[in-house]
């Protein structure tokens, strides 16, 4: 069982994909990854040996921001731009899309579930 | 997209001496612009730019974070009230 930056990589996939269960690594960075550590792409997880895990290990460590720090980047940004105030602040604070979507219709991943008016005039006949 | 490297940042030519200026003499007030375009050059820090919003001008005060944005990120041209008959949700 290989365990990298605290995620348990599933055993039976090939390295680029196993290592895609790192949050901040898919499939391109797992390539560079693994072609830095010498590793072949095709190497299922568990035929790797100790010392292409620990190079592996070593390389993501040093070089690449993963799970938690990157998670907690990720906030700091978000929480500059509410703190300074401005429109994508805002949008951020409000929970509606940053990105200058529309929001007449959908945007329901940031919006959420569907929330029903009550009294809302129905159409007539 | 963003914008060509090689032209540099677009500052208000008119704004940016202003702010200049404003800058060297260490004097305080408010410069009201419409040039909500304009980025946030490291000089602005530390002033107050009051900001067209199309009504009226809105007063921002620069800090070192909104180095790098525009001003009329700072001034909302829309204001949303919330919708008819809902309970008031804690907005702004």
């Amino acid at each position: 069982m290989a365990r990298i930056a605290g995620v348990d990589l599933p055993k039976n996939k090939r390295g680029v994909i196993g290592l895609t269960y790192i949050y901040g690594i898919a499939q391109s960075q797992a390539r560079n990854i693994l072609n830095k550590a010498g590793v072949d792409e095709s190497i299922k997880v568990q035929d790797w040996d100790d010392k292409q895990i620990t190079a592996i290990r070593n390389l993501i460590n040093d070089e690449y921001r993963v799970e938690g720090t990157l998670r907690s980047d990720v906030q700091m940004n978000i929480k500059r731009l509410m703190d300074i105030g401005c429109y994508r602040g805002i949008r951020h604070r409000i929970g509606l899309p940053v990105n200058g979507q529309k929001t007449k219709n959908n945007a329901r991943t940031r919006k959420g579930k569907k929330k029903t008016v009550a009294n809302k005039k129905k159409a007539v006949k | 997209m963003s914008r060509s490297l090689k032209k540099g940042p677009y500052i208000n030519y008119k704004l940016e001496k202003k702010v200049l200026t404003m800058a060297g003499s260490k004097k305080k007030s408010v410069i009201k612009t419409w040039s909500r375009a304009s980025m946030i050059s490291p000089e602005f820090v530390g002033q107050t730019i009051a900001v067209h919003n199309g009504n009226k001008f809105i007063p921002v005060y620069i800090t070192e974070n909104m180095v790098g944005h525009k001003l009329g990120e700072f001034a909302p041209t829309r204001i949303f009230r919330g919708h008819a008959g809902k309970k008031d949700k804690a907005k702004k």
